[in-house]
């Protein structure tokens, strides 16, 4: 064997061994992935197109009907209250988010840890939990209303549970955190450089804050919006359990075409117009965030 | 804190919205009364009744099995997959392929999983909810691992390898160890996700074996009683210690 030749078949041996490592540790992860992820939001995306069986499942007869119905003036209502309550709730979110994953860029290093936690921290405890601790604040008789009862701001017990405010209150107190952390990492991001540039040419500090950092950290603004947003849409626990069902939105939807109404396709259809919503929005967020660098490339 | 200044109302106003109702149902935990949001008196009796409380035992029990199930695959899957993804593949689309079931709407991923059991005739119990479980308790393993090993040098890897040791000496001797906190915090969190997740589970377990989130759901649904809150106030503090666990071993790690 030359030289060459010997050099060409290692390296054809380290490729192969690259490719058998790729294979051995990546492999069983990302058959998992397409076995327990994939194929089932494909399978949604199939059973859209046909009929329900009578008992839940499916009878394969094309056809396309499940997307009309959704245009069905009930669902149609329904649409609008979900992006209402989950377009406040975002609202809400950013406005006391913001500024708080601001406060926490601006602390020591050891407070910005302690205070990143401490915003997670709810985050990875029991959902349920959280949503079950509102029934007991909110309630007529719970802690809210005796503390403001007993302060003499209100005269009567108000009626705070099982309304759409009480829905809002829910998703924010649950989604708050996702919204903290990408706006923190945005701010972080911002070049201190660019910041002091412009109080140098004598920029006001609202002046800077609105023309520098707000556009530079749009990204992460709408990374936690979409992280608000969407999962609002799909949630049927807080509005069943403080919106005492009053308050339908898609996630109850869909819940119940699956276990009530057994309509399976429908369901489907539901729930794929919520995966698309954030697959879009991630998109849009995308291109916004390639125009924002660029331009800061191009304009430094 | 000197720079805070104004900014100090959003921070107080965050932490208050977020640790008030998680005070008030631990301090009602400890209420006498038989209305669980009405203060009457000091007692530890709802502790005592959710010993005898047959619904929760097996409810914990079923959730114990699935997570500590999951718990074990999820990481043995995810640990793979991240060196897969930082040492072989490098590529952000593989990647955010297989992060993605950290992401996606768990609804939609829970009504698809229920169609893909039903078409296969996977009868629904808890090795319905432990596969379902696992695949994205795999994704938030494989991140923090990922997160990992991007701050590990790989060039101690090739040095092993050029002097002569195999795949499989070089991964337990110098990529294991190193990754080893990681692994820990991953294995931990997914512990936590397992523990409490609901929304998954409510669509791929069977009727004879809820688990635990789902006794409290349909405790909740049927009215709130005194056992749920000390439930809830011993559930809180099993997340929050394995949390912040978790945080530690990673921080410790990333300081060295």
């Amino acid at each position: 064997m030359s030289p060459s030749e010997k050099r060409i078949s290692g390296r054809g041996a380290t490729e192969r061994r690259a490719l058998s490592a790729r294979a051995v540790f990546a492999g069983p992860g990302l058959l998992y992935v397409t076995l327990f992820m994939s194929l089932p939001l494909l399978l949604i995306l199939v059973y859209s197109f046909f009929t329900r069986g009578r008992f839940g499942g499916i009878v394969w007869d094309f056809t396309l009907d499940n997307y009309g119905r959704a245009f069905e003036p009930v669902y149609l209502k329904v649409f609008g209250t979900s992006i209402v309550i989950a377009g406040i709730t975002t609202l809400l979110a950013l406005l006391l988010g913001y500024p708080t994953a601001y406060a926490i860029t601006r602390l020591s290093p050891r407070w910005r840890t302690i205070a990143l936690v401490l915003v997670v921290l709810p985050f990875w405890t029991n959902f349920l939990i959280r949503t079950y601790a509102w029934i007991i604040l909110l309630n007529s008789e719970g802690p809210l209303n005796s503390a403001l009862l007993d302060l003499g701001i209100i005269g009567a017990p108000l009626g705070l549970l099982y309304t759409p405010a009480a829905v809002v209150v829910g998703l924010l107190y649950a989604y708050l955190p996702l919204v903290v952390l990408p706006v923190y990492a945005s701010i972080e991001r911002v070049d201190r450089q660019l910041l002091e540039a412009a109080s140098n040419l004598g920029a006001s500090r609202i002046r800077t804050f609105v023309d520098v950092t707000l556009p530079l950290t749009l990204p992460g603004v709408m990374i936690g919006a979409i992280f608000v947003f969407v999962p609002s849409m799909g949630n049927f626990v807080v509005p069943e359990l403080l919106g005492g069902g009053k308050t339908v939105m898609v996630g109850n939807l869909i819940r119940d075409q699956f276990l009530e109404a057994r309509d399976w396709p429908f369901g489907s259809v539901l729930a794929l117009f919520v995966v698309f919503l954030l697959v879009a929005l991630f998109a849009l967020q995308a291109a916004i965030s390639r125009r924002i660098n660029g331009k800061q490339v191009t304009r430094v | 804190m000197s720079k805070v200044g104004w900014l100090r109302l959003p921070l107080a106003v965050t932490y208050a919205f977020l640790y008030i109702p998680i005070v008030v149902l631990v301090i009602m935990s400890f209420n006498a009364s038989k209305t669980p949001f009405v203060w009457t008196g000091f007692s530890t009796k709802w502790y005592g009744e959710l010993l005898n409380n047959e619904l929760i035992r097996e409810g914990f029990i079923n959730t114990m099995i699935v997570a500590v199930s999951a718990t074990i695959l999820a990481t043995a899957l995810g640990t793979m997959l991240a060196i897969g993804i930082a040492r072989y593949f490098r590529s952000a689309i593989v990647e955010a392929y297989s992060l993605a079931p950290a992401i996606i709407p768990d609804l939609a991923l829970a009504i698809g999983l229920l169609a893909l059991f039903s078409l296969i005739g996977v009868s629904l119990s808890l090795v319905s909810v432990l596969l379902s479980h696992v695949v994205f308790g795999m994704a938030f393993v494989a991140a923090v691992v990922i997160a990992r090993l991007g701050q590990t040098d790989s060039s101690l890897e090739e040095a092993s390898r050029d002097l002569g040791a195999s795949a499989v000496s070089t991964f337990f001797r110098i990529t294991l160890p190193s990754i080893a906190p990681a692994i820990i915090a991953g294995a931990l969190l997914v512990f936590t996700l397992s523990l409490d997740e609901f929304v998954v589970a409510y669509f791929t377990d069977g009727p004879t074996t809820p688990t635990l989130p789902i006794v409290i759901y349909s405790m909740v649904r049927f009215g709130v009683t005194p056992e749920i809150n000390a439930l809830a106030a011993l559930l809180l503090l099993v997340s929050f210690t394995i949390v912040l666990s978790a945080q530690r071993i990673t921080r410790l790690t990333d300081s060295v």
